[in-house]
């Protein structure tokens, strides 16, 4: 049987790996990809708490399932959002996108 | 080693190298490939978790869906691809980050007691069971409704703010 720290670790090595990708990145949709990671490395920590933890109660499972509707509806909002910039300002680096800033 | 342990530190190979690819790639659309991959990988360790609704809501939403939005964005923002560097300025304070985020993590994970040995088995009916947990109104009825709400809020907000007002 594989351990339960296994699972948190691969889950905590993605979710780092996210992070660097969210901070790093210049190109917004690359910025999306580094959350939908994050989000991944999450729903494996709630699924591997529910298997090892509390296999007869269904609140890690349906945790992730709610989980991944946020991170469905977090997709299509934030590719509309480079989209519409897109279309606005021809560009997709963020470093460009600071209309916001002062 | 058991072969279910062989299996999982190549499953955690696959997606975390998937995962790694998808950050560092020059080329966006490799980066999505590659964003593909780990979530397949991740999909497999569902599977490992006995949690075989979710690895197939996995592939069906993550990859049939969001995956593919994002192959969309990549090309309809085509233009601009490569006329920039990937990382910003920022990149080694990004890296120090991320170390230092995974090495709290590392150790507030190893410093904590974990149940050891095999868990309780799986009941046989567990598809059903979440099924019931998702619409019973004492767990989780509430949230459920609430998700079809945000799903549809989404749904028409990324429609007005994506097309266009000409």
């Amino acid at each position: 049987m594989v351990p339960l720290t296994w699972y948190l670790v691969v889950a905590a090595i993605l979710f780092s790996i996210g992070v660097f990708g969210v901070l790093a990145r210049r190109n917004a949709v690359a910025i999306l990809m580094g959350i939908e990671l994050m989000l991944n490395a999450v729903n494996i920590n709630l699924v591997a708490f529910w298997r090892y933890l509390q296999p007869d109660k269904m609140v890690g499972q349906a945790f992730a399932a709610f989980v991944f509707v946020v991170a469905a509806a977090e997709a299509a909002v934030g590719l509309a959002l480079i989209i519409s910039v897109y279309r606005n300002r021809s560009t997709v680096d963020v470093e460009n996108i600071d209309w916001l800033k002062w | 080693m058991t072969t279910l342990q062989v299996m999982f530190i190549l499953i955690s190979l696959i997606t975390l190298g998937g995962g790694l690819y998808t950050v560092i790639a020059k080329n966006l659309m490799h980066s999505a490939l590659g964003l593909i991959l780990s979530l397949a990988g991740v999909a497999c360790l569902y599977g490992l978790l006995e949690a075989s609704f979710l690895a197939g809501a996995q592939v069906l939403i993550y990859i049939g869906a969001i995956a593919i939005l994002i192959i969309f964005a990549v090309m309809l923002t085509r233009g601009v691809m490569g006329s920039f560097p990937r990382v910003n300025d920022q990149w080694s304070y990004a890296i120090i980050v991320s170390l230092a985020l995974l090495a709290v993590l590392l150790v507030t994970l190893f410093r904590f007691n974990w149940p050891q040995g095999a868990p309780a088995a799986v009941p046989a009916d567990s598809i059903a069971r979440l099924g019931r947990a998702l619409v019973d109104p004492g767990q989780y009825a509430l949230p459920f409704e609430m998700a079809s709400v945000l799903l549809v809020a989404a749904l028409i907000g990324s429609i007005y703010v994506a097309r266009d007002k000409k």
